[in-house]
C-alpha cells in the first residue's frame, strides 16, 4: 500500500489526476482504483460517474461569489460562522466562537475507506478546533461552498471536545457546477462531552459529495448526529463512530430525499468497543422519480462491549415506479450480554391513509405531502434543538 | 486395506467424543485416484455410464470452474482448500443386486442400524417383498456417493412419481433431466456449484406429474463415508402443475480427522399451483472441541416458482459441519407465487456458519416469508446473510423477514447481514432482527423448578426455535429437538 504509485498503473483519468495532485503535495494516494460494484462497501454506489474526469484543484472563491451563494442558503441567524469556499477559508466571512481554540491535532487516518484515503492524499486544511474542558461553545455554523467545473475539494476538519465540553455544529455544504466535495471530519468527544452534529447536504445537483466522519467517543461522551442528504448527483455520507469507553453514546440519524436520476447514500458503522455503550439510529429515505437511495448501517459489538444497547431503524418510502432503494442493515456481534435490534421497511404511501385524508376533503397532492412529512417527522424529531429542527424543515422545502 | 486398525482407533476416539453418529464402515471401495482434471470428469461420467450430452455438460461446468475464483465474502475462515488433494469418486464395490437380506453387505446393514433405520426398513432397502405397506416414508439411502438401494419405487410408480438416484434418471429419463438440470442453478452459477456440476456423483431425482399429490414423504439420508472423498450431491425436484411433494433430507457423518469438502446442489422447479416443501436436518461432523476436522459444507440450493400460485418452502435445521455456506433461495417468477424460508442454525465449539436465503421477486403479488433463528455458543461464529429483491414487475409483492440471534457465552459471535433491494413502489418489505442472550430470569425460572442448567437451556432454545421447528415434518421435528440439545452440550455451566 505504500510507495509512489505510478500513473501508468491507472488508466482512469480521475485517478491519474488525483495521483498527480497528491504527488505535487508530497503525498501518495494509497489505494489505487476507484471502488466499483465489486467492492462490497460500494456495491450500491459505484463511482463510475467520476472516473472519466481529470478533477483539478479548485481556484479560490471570491467573497462576492461566496456571498451570493450564502444568500441562497437557510442558515442560523445566531452563533459563530466559518465559511470555506472551494477548499479555502474565507476569513472575511468567518469567525470562531470565542471559547473555541485553534488547534493542531493529529488523528490517525482511517484505513480502507475510499473517501478517507482520497481526502488524506489531497487534504486541504479546514476547521481545526478544540473546545476546552467544561465549556459549552454553543452553536457553530460551518459552510462549505463549491463553485466550478471538474474541480474537487478535500477539506480536513478536526474537532476535539475536551472533557465535559459541548458544541453544536451546523454543517452545510452547497455549491454551483460540477465538482467533487470530499470533506472529512475527525472528531474526538471527551469524557462527558457532547457534540451535536447537524449536517445539511444540499450540493449542486451535478456534484459528487463523498463525506467521511470518524468520531471517537470517550466515557459518557455523546456524539449526536443528524444528516440531511438532499443534493448532489451522487452523495455518500459515511460515519464511523467508535464508542471506545464505557457508557459512551452515539446517534447517527438521517433523512434522505432523492429525486431525478440522483443517488444518495448514508453509510455508517457504529463500533461498540467498550461496555455499557448505547447507540440509536433512525434513517428515513424518500424516493421519487428515478431516485436511488442507499442505506448501509453496521453495528459492530466487540467481545468486551457487554451490556451494549443498540437500536437501528431504517425506512424507505417509494413514491414512483422508477425509484429504487438498496438497504443493508448489518449486525456483527461478539458479546453475549447485549440488546441489539434493527428493523427495516420499504413500501409506498398507504392507500388507506390517503383515502382517509381525501375523504376529509384534502386534495391529493396535499394529502401526499402530509403523509410524506409524517413519515419523516420521526427522524426529524430526533434533532433536539428546536431552532435547528425548524431550519432543517425550511431547508428541506427550499 | 488397513482399515481394521483405523476403525479401532476411530472407535477409541469415539469413546471420548460426544458425536453420537461418528463411525466408519469398513466396506470395499472403488476409489478414483486423487486429483481433479478433465480426466477425472471423464472417468466419473464413464463409470456412471452417462450419455455424451451429460459428459459435455460436465466438461462445460469444469471449464467454467477453472476460470472462477473461490468466493471470500462469507464470514468464515478456513485454511485454503486443496482441490487436488481429494478423491472425487468412491463407490462400494458392485455386486449383483441383493435378492435377500443375506446378500446385502453386513457392514452396510450395520451402518443402517447405527443410523437408526429400523430392521424392516433395512429389509425394504434390500428389496424384501411384503414389507412395503408398513412404512409411510420412502428412503433413498445414499451410502457414500452411490444410492445403494431405493425403496417404495412401486408405490410411487403407481402414482406416476419418479423418485430415483439422479444417475438412474440420467439414463432412464434423459428428456426430463436434460430439460431441467442446470436451469435453476446454471453450471457457472458460482464456484461451488460449478465444481458440483463437473464432478457430482449422485443425488436424487424427483418428478411429480401434473395433478399428483405425492403419496408419501420422500427422504434421503446422506452419508459421507470413505476417507478423503468429497461428497458432491445433485438433487433435482420437479413438480408439474398442481403437484405436491414434501422432501426430507437428513444427514449424519462419521467422525474423521481431516476436513472434508461437501458441495451439493439442489434445484427445485414448481409449475402452476405446484408446491414443494424441502426440509433438511444437517448434522455433518462439526469437528472436535478444538475445531479440528469437520465437514466443509458449501451448498447451493435454489428453487424457482415458475408457475402462477406455486409455492416453495425451505426448512432447515443446521447443527453440523465445521463450515456451513448455504443460502436456499426462491426465485418467484410465477404470479402470486410464494417462497418461504425457515431456518435454525446452531453453532458450537469452533463451528462457523454463514447461511441465509435469497428471495427474488420477479412477478406481481408474490409473497415471501423468512424466519431465521441463529444460535451461537462456544467459540463459534454464525451469520445470517439474506437478500430480498423486488424487481420492477413485482407489483404488490410482500416480504416479511425476522432474524433472531441468541448468544450463549462470551466467546462466540452472531451476525446479521440482510440486503434489501426494492425497485417497485407497491412492493412492501419488512425486516426485523434482534440479538440477545438467554435471560437470567428464564433460566432462574426453569432452575427453580428443578431443571438442570443444560435442560433449562435446551428448553429455552427449543422455545426460541419453535416457529421453525413446527414447520418440520413430525418425525424430523422430534429428531431436530434432540439435535439442538446435543449440539449445545457443554456450552453452559
Amino acid at each position: 500500500m505504500s510507495g509512489t504509485p505510478t500513473v501508468t498503473q491507472n488508466a482512469v483519468p480521475a485517478l491519474e489526476a488525483f495521483v498527480a495532485r497528491a504527488a505535487g503535495q508530497g503525498a501518495a494516494l494509497a489505494d489505487t482504483g476507484l471502488p466499483t460494484r465489486r467492492v462490497e462497501a460500494w456495491r450500491y454506489t459505484p463511482l463510475r460517474s467520476i472516473a472519466d474526469t481529470a478533477w483539478q484543484k479548485a481556484v479560490p472563491l471570491s467573497t462576492e461569489t461566496a456571498t451570493a451563494l450564502l444568500d441562497r442558503l437557510v442558515l442560523p441567524e445566531t452563533g459563530a460562522r466559518m465559511v470555506y469556499g472551494n477548499g479555502q477559508l474565507l476569513s472575511t466571512l468567518s469567525a470562531l466562537p470565542e471559547t473555541v481554540r485553534q488547534a493542531s491535532e493529529n488523528v490517525s487516518p482511517l484505513k480502507g475507506v475510499f473517501s478517507a484515503t482520497l481526502n488524506t492524499a489531497l487534504g486541504e486544511r479546514g476547521l481545526d478546533i478544540r473546545v476546552p474542558a467544561g465549556t459549552d461553545a454553543g452553536l457553530l455554523t460551518l459552510v462549505s461552498l463549491s463553485d466550478g467545473q471538474d474541480v474537487s475539494t478535500h477539506l480536513q476538519h478536526r474537532i476535539v471536545l475536551e472533557d465535559g465540553a459541548s458544541l453544536t455544529l451546523y454543517d452545510v455544504s452547497a455549491g454551483e457546477g460540477r465538482y467533487i466535495a470530499n470533506p472529512r471530519f475527525d472528531i474526538v468527544v471527551g469524557k462527558g462531552a457532547t457534540l451535536r452534529h447537524v449536517k445539511v447536504q444540499r450540493e449542486s445537483l451535478t456534484a459528487t459529495h463523498l463525506a467521511i466522519v470518524s468520531a471517537d467517543v470517550a466515557e459518557k461522551g455523546e456524539y449526536d448526529s443528524f444528516t440531511l442528504n438532499q443534493g448532489s448527483s451522487l452523495a455518500r455520507h459515511e460515519a464511523v463512530v467508535t464508542l471506545g469507553a464505557p457508557h459512551a453514546m452515539a446517534h447517527v440519524n438521517g433523512v434522505q430525499i432523492v429525486d431525478g436520476q440522483r443517488l444518495n447514500d448514508l453509510t455508517s458503522m457504529i463500533h461498540h468497543a467498550a461496555p455499557d455503550g448505547s447507540s440509536r439510529q433512525t434513517v428515513k429515505t424518500v424516493l421519487s422519480e428515478a431516485g436511488q437511495g442507499v442505506f448501509q448501517g453496521k453495528i459492530l459489538v466487540d467481545r468486551v462491549a457487554q451490556k451494549t444497547d443498540g437500536y437501528q431503524m431504517n425506512q424507505a418510502l417509494l413514491l414512483s415506479e422508477k425509484a429504487q432503494i438498496n438497504s443493508k442493515p448489518e449486525l456483527e456481534i461478539y458479546a453475549d450480554d447485549v440488546k441489539c435490534s434493527h428493523g427495516a421497511t420499504v413500501g409506498a404511501l398507504d392507500d388507506e391513509q390517503l383515502f382517509y385524508l381525501r375523504s376529509r376533503g384534502i386534495a391529493e397532492a396535499d394529502a401526499r405531502d402530509m403523509l410524506v412529512r409524517a413519515f419523516l417527522i420521526d427522524a426529524l424529531d430526533l434533532v433536539s434543538d428546536e431552532g435547528l429542527r425548524d431550519l432543517l424543515l425550511r431547508s428541506m422545502t427550499s | 486395506m488397513p482399515a481394521v486398525t483405523e476403525t479401532r482407533e476411530t472407535v477409541e476416539k469415539l469413546a471420548k467424543s460426544s458425536y453420537e453418529w461418528g463411525f466408519e464402515t469398513d466396506i470395499e471401495m472403488d476409489i478414483a485416484p486423487k486429483g481433479l482434471n478433465e480426466e477425472t470428469v471423464r472417468l466419473i461420467s464413464e463409470r456412471k455410464g452417462e450419455p455424451q450430452w451429460m459428459l459435455d455438460w460436465r466438461l462445460k461446468a469444469f471449464r467454467a470452474w477453472l476460470e472462477m475464483e473461490e468466493p471470500t465474502w462469507a464470514h468464515i475462515h478456513h485454511p485454503p482448500i486443496d482441490y487436488q488433494d481429494a478423491h472425487y469418486f468412491a463407490q462400494p464395490k458392485k455386486k449383483p443386486g441383493p435378492k435377500s437380506l443375506d446378500e446385502v453387505d453386513p457392514e452396510l446393514l450395520k451402518t443402517y442400524a447405527k443410523l437408526g433405520i429400523p430392521l424392516h426398513e433395512q429389509a425394504l432397502l434390500a428389496g424384501v417383498e411384503g414389507a412395503e405397506e408398513r412404512l409411510p416414508v420412502a428412503v433413498d439411502a445414499v451410502f457414500d456417493s452411490v444410492s445403494v438401494a431405493t425403496t417404495f419405487r412401486k408405490t410411487l410408480a403407481e402414482a406416476g412419481v419418479i423418485f430415483c438416484p439422479i444417475s438412474d434418471a440420467i439414463r432412464e429419463h434423459p428428456e426430463l433431466v436434460q430439460k431441467y438440470l442446470g436451469t435453476v442453478v446454471p453450471v457457472a452459477d458460482n464456484f461451488f456449484a460449478a465444481l458440483n456440476s463437473a464432478v457430482f456423483t449422485d443425488g436424487s431425482f424427483v418428478y411429480i406429474p401434473e395433478g399428483v399429490r405425492c403419496p408419501m414423504e420422500l427422504s434421503t439420508y446422506f452419508r459421507i463415508n470413505a476417507r478423503n472423498t468429497g461428497q458432491f450431491e445433485r438433487t433435482l425436484i420437479i413438480a408439474e402443475d398442481r403437484a405436491t411433494v414434501s422432501y426430507l433430507e437428513g444427514c449424519t457423518a462419521p467422525q474423521r480427522d481431516e476436513n472434508q469438502l461437501h458441495a451439493a446442489v439442489v434445484e427445485l422447479v414448481a409449475m402452476e399451483d405446484a408446491s414443494i416443501k424441502y426440509s433438511t436436518v444437517q448434522n455433518w461432523y462439526p469437528g472436535d472441541d478444538e475445531g479440528r476436522g469437520g465437514i466443509y459444507n458449501f451448498v447451493t440450493k435454489r428453487g424457482i416458482c415458475r408457475g402462477a400460485r406455486s409455492k416453495i418452502s425451505w426448512t432447515q435445521v443446521e447443527t453440523g459441519s465445521a463450515i456451513t455456506w448455504k443460502y436456499p433461495s426462491c426465485v418467484l417468477a410465477g404470479e402470486g407465487s410464494v417462497g418461504e424460508f425457515y431456518s435454525v442454525a446452531v453453532t458450537n465449539n469452533h463451528q462457523q456458519a454463514d447461511t441465509g436465503t435469497k428471495m427474488i421477486h420477479l412477478a406481481p403479488n408474490t409473497r415471501s416469508t423468512i424466519i431465521a433463528k441463529t444460535i451461537s455458543a462456544g467459540h463459534s461464529d454464525s451469520t445470517y446473510r439474506g437478500l430480498v429483491r423486488m424487481q420492477p414487475k413485482a407489483r404488490n409483492a410482500r416480504n416479511f423477514t425476522q432474524c433472531d440471534s441468541l448468544l450463549i457465552g462470551d466467546q462466540c459471535g452472531a451476525h446479521t447481514v440482510p440486503y434489501i433491494e426494492s425497485r417497485n413502489m407497491t412492493a412492501r418489505v419488512e425486516h426485523e432482527a434482534t440479538t440477545s442472550k438467554i435471560s437470567e430470569d428464564q433460566l432462574f425460572y426453569c432452575r427453580s423448578r428443578g431443571l438442570s442448567e443444560e435442560d433449562a437451556v435446551g428448553l429455552i432454545v427449543n422455545g426460541f426455535c419453535r416457529e421453525v421447528l413446527k414447520e418440520l415434518p413430525m418425525e424430523f421435528a422430534v429428531e431436530a429437538q434432540k439435535l439442538l440439545q446435543i449440539s449445545l452440550e457443554g456450552s453452559v455451566g
